[in-house]
């Protein structure tokens, strides 16, 4: 049974198409990466997934009373309001070890007093994460964890969220801004281009020479390669070109 | 050397005023947290016109304007999920437009019927026991619903969509600090009219912001802040011989300079 799934998923804002026909499924305890190129409707497709958005047609199925924690690209918080770190992470109704815990976890203890304001980029991304999982997710959904983090700290990071999955056996749905990089444990790939361009699976870094050469092996086993070639074409504006429509070839 | 006349003269308004302080502090907060300060001007004008649809059909005053406010928040809420034009150009025409209507209905009862000026500049001086009751009552009852949704008021306010995905009810909340601003809108004529209803909500909260470190913290300093503005404001109104709506406001108005000043 899965925990989410979408139907011929159709979304268009003022006649534009955003997303069309998109077929989608994650069960429990799987890591799924979406990618693609800016635009593509990355972060729309999640809001559909987790009820932000209504699509125009097709069916969005959750499970009844699925839990969701979703870390934002960014978040909305006026500076008209004071608000700690802390304070943040207990609005969520969590006991203060569970807090505790968490800082622990995500290396913010030293964040705690902070306001949430005058936190760096990713420092906020941890914040977001911890209070996402202080709600113990059936679902956590990661919209561009890693944007202006560098590769040593993306690999970090992925380390972090994949042991996630273990701690809470929560189904992980993650945008990536990286076309070919993702992570190692993600079971499938979604390539998106305002249609579903190919669903596939990674394959692990360890294996290219290239980018172990790179970044070396302790990054390598965090790290996965997404090898792809379309059966299409996109012009300038997302039409398809040469649409014969059989599947993405993997190396 | 007390006066104890002019005390006794004093207590209902400083009663009536610290009473509205008191909820105008939290509720202020979050008008500040949610950019709602042009939505409190609306409130207020949208108030006007409910005093004297409330004349005109003989009810009371207070929960006219509760209604016209409840009103137009309703139609500020149709026009945002129907209408391409931003926020605050629907509340221009919604503010103006009740504004306007508000004036027409004032000029066309008798003049004898209506205190316009009272209105639109308050008339702490003229509080009676009724009123009194009234703040205290509505006052209790919008501190009530805060303190009893608070996490999910104050999540909203942080971020719509985590809110949302977290199953708070966004939509409803939003409706729901719309009536409570409606309602302190309400009470709060007789202290500072419409004209300067907002800056009761805004100011406090404004100085409590730099003062503070959380949210709750910014809640409560925002109603210490109105307290001593109204007592203040009150003195200084028989001390000077000036407006007293004005006078509170100014005197709001100070304790954020001050603020200012606090690195």
């Amino acid at each position: 049974m899965s925990l989410l799934s979408l139907q011929e998923v159709n979304l268009s804002f003022n006649q534009r198409t955003v997303l069309s026909a998109i077929d989608f499924s994650i069960g429990e305890a799987e890591i799924c990466t979406i990618i693609g190129p800016n635009g593509a409707g990355k972060s729309t497709l999640v809001k559909i997934m987790i009820g932000l958005l209504q699509p125009d047609s097709g069916q969005v199925k959750r499970q009844a009373d699925l839990r969701i924690g979703y870390v934002p690209q960014k978040l909305h918080l006026d500076r008209g309001m004071p608000l700690n770190v802390k304070r943040f992470l207990a609005l969520t109704g969590a006991s203060k070890q569970e807090v505790q815990a968490t800082f622990q976890q995500f290396d913010i203890k030293h964040l705690a007093t902070e306001q949430i304001h005058g936190l760096s980029g990713g420092e906020l991304q941890r914040v977001l994460l911890a209070r996402a999982v202080l709600r113990k997710p059936q679902l956590l959904v990661l919209d561009e964890p890693l944007q202006g983090v560098d590769v040593i700290g993306q690999a970090k990071l992925y380390r972090l969220i994949a042991s996630l999955r273990e701690q809470l056996n929560c189904a992980i749905i993650m945008v990536s801004h990286d076309l070919h990089l993702v992570m190692a444990q993600t079971d499938s790939v979604l390539c998106l281009n305002q249609h579903v361009c190919c669903h596939g699976e990674p394959e692990s870094v360890s294996r290219h020479p290239e980018y172990l050469r790179l970044f070396g092996g302790a990054v390598a086993e965090d790290l996965a390669v997404y090898t792809h070639h379309h059966d299409h074409q996109h012009d300038l504006h997302g039409n398809i070109l040469n649409a014969d429509h059989s599947a993405c070839s993997h190396d | 050397m007390i006066d104890f006349d002019l005390l006794q003269l004093l207590l209902l308004p400083l009663l009536a005023g610290i009473g509205i302080a008191l909820v105008a502090g939290p509720l202020g907060a979050f008008v500040v947290w949610r950019r709602m300060a042009y939505f409190g001007d609306t409130l207020a004008h949208s108030a006007l016109l409910g005093v004297a649809l409330g004349v005109i059909a003989d009810w009371n005053l207070t929960v006219s304007m509760m209604l016209a406010g409840v009103f137009i928040s309703l139609a500020l809420w149709q026009l945002q999920n129907r209408s391409p034009l931003a926020s605050d150009t629907l509340l221009g025409i919604l503010s103006h437009s009740a504004l306007a209507l508000g004036l027409v209905c004032v000029s066309l009862l008798s003049a004898k019927r209506i205190n316009l000026f009272g209105y639109l500049f308050g008339d702490l001086l003229t509080v009676g026991y009724a009123d009194i009751a009234v703040i205290y009552l509505a006052g209790a009852a919008c501190l009530a619903v805060l303190a009893y949704c608070w996490r999910p008021l104050v999540m909203a306010a942080i971020d719509e969509d985590l809110a949302r995905v977290e199953g708070y009810s966004v939509e409803k909340l939003r409706l729901l600090l719309m009536v409570l601003m409606a309602t302190v809108v309400a009470i709060s004529m007789k202290l500072v009219g419409v004209l300067l209803i907002t800056a009761l909500l805004i100011i406090p909260a404004a100085a409590a912001r730099r003062l503070t470190h959380s949210p709750e913290a910014m809640a409560i300093v925002a109603s210490m802040v109105g307290v001593l503005s109204v007592i203040g404001g009150i003195f200084s109104s028989v001390l000077f011989d000036i407006p007293a709506g004005p006078a509170v406001v100014l005197t709001a108005a100070f304790v954020f300079m001050a603020s200012l000043i606090k690195k």
